[in-house]
């Protein structure tokens, strides 16, 4: 296959069950129809998996609040509440 | 009162102020000189100087007690405390601080010692509340989760009565639970309120309470069940929101200055309280 941008040799990779096209000359991919689905779904499965908080083993209140969101936000106020009575 | 305090240390070198609030401590060398508030019961301060000497591997022992101007004070080793860089760090003992109050808790309770303090500092914050002038609206959300609350529950383990983490130090290698000034018989939940009651706010991560919780229930922890640690924890972390709350707000107003974040969402939770009150009726 040819790369439709500047006629360079395309060569053919499979990643995870994704074919890909690559062009030898300027790097560029060409992806089939339906494959930037299924990289995009891939790629938010590991999301998950890698930046989920953990499920609350323990549970909580039912007037428990929200966390995430303010890292480092909240942080610098309460962090003396850490250490005093 | 400091340099007299230093005195007592017997220890050259610089002194510093550790803390100066209703309590004055300071440090001299490998030594921390602690006066207590005026008017402390000295039987009940020596009912728990005896038992945190008596529980070595869990609380620091003390060295002494003496009098100065009328006030009690105690001599003490000093310890390595945590700081704010540990925190950031992530490097924060949660696993030794649950795994030390587990270890208390399983204590037996020496019967001359008064019931533990920590109940005791909610009405002192409620009545601070209203002292500091804060407007009613502001106050009204804490007043009305405050109605909320039930009679605290009674109990009978050896409990620290104001566990935060700056009660705890590393001496000679090893962890240790400091301040015995609130130790005494009560509901051992009591010591898991404050971080309980920081991560229902939504200050503390899931993360970290879950090191702390687990630590505490793997080291034999008997104040909340395992399978459902909010069936005891409930009623104990609300008395404490609403107590840190009252505080943080109280300290605002009379900083003149308007509630920071960590107040706001202390008092977030306080309005979460009353809708889940409201919701269970």
């Amino acid at each position: 296959m040819e790369c439709p941008k500047c006629r360079g040799r395309m060569r053919t990779f499979d990643r995870n069950g994704v074919h890909i096209e690559q062009c030898d000359n300027c790097r560029g991919i060409f992806l089939d129809y339906g494959e930037l689905e299924t990289l995009t779904r891939m790629e938010s499965q590991w999301a998950q998996q890698h930046y989920a908080p953990p499920p609350p083993a323990h549970g909580g209140p039912a007037w428990g609040g929200h966390h995430g969101g303010h890292h480092g936000h909240r942080r610098n106020s309460w962090v003396g509440m850490l250490f005093s009575s | 009162m400091i340099e007299e305090l230093a005195r007592l240390a017997r220890r050259d070198g610089p002194v510093t102020v550790l803390k100066q609030t209703r309590v004055l401590v300071v440090r001299a060398g490998d030594i921390v000189v602690k006066a207590h508030p005026p008017g402390t019961d000295e039987r009940a301060l020596r009912a728990r100087l005896d038992a945190a000497a008596d529980l070595p591997g869990v609380m620091l022992a003390p060295l002494g007690l003496e009098r100065l101007d009328g006030r009690l004070v105690t001599i003490w080793p000093a310890g390595e405390p945590l700081t704010i860089d540990d925190v950031d760090a992530g490097t924060t003992p949660w696993e030794e601080g649950g795994r030390l109050l587990a270890l208390l808790h399983s204590r037996p309770t020496p019967p001359e010692l008064p019931p533990a303090g920590g109940p005791s500092r909610l009405p002192r914050a409620m009545a601070d509340l209203a002292a500091a002038g804060v407007p009613d609206a502001a106050a009204a959300p804490i007043r009305a989760a405050y109605a909320t609350l039930p009679p605290v529950r009674e109990g009978g383990a050896l409990t620290h009565g104001d566990w935060h983490l700056g009660q705890i130090v590393r001496h000679d290698g090893a962890w240790l639970l400091i301040d015995p000034d609130d130790l005494g018989p009560g509901d051992p939940a009591w010591d898991l309120a404050r971080p309980a009651a920081w991560y229902a706010a939504g200050l503390l991560g899931p993360w970290d309470w879950e090191r702390f919780l687990t630590a505490y229930l793997a080291a034999g922890g008997t104040a909340v069940s395992a399978d459902d640690p909010w069936r005891e924890l409930d009623a104990p972390a609300r008395a404490l929101t609403v107590q840190l709350a009252a505080t943080a707000v109280a300290t605002a107003a009379r900083a003149g200055e308007p509630p920071d974040d960590a107040a706001e969402a202390l008092v977030s939770a306080c309005r979460r309280i009353v809708a889940a009150a409201e919701a269970g009726t």
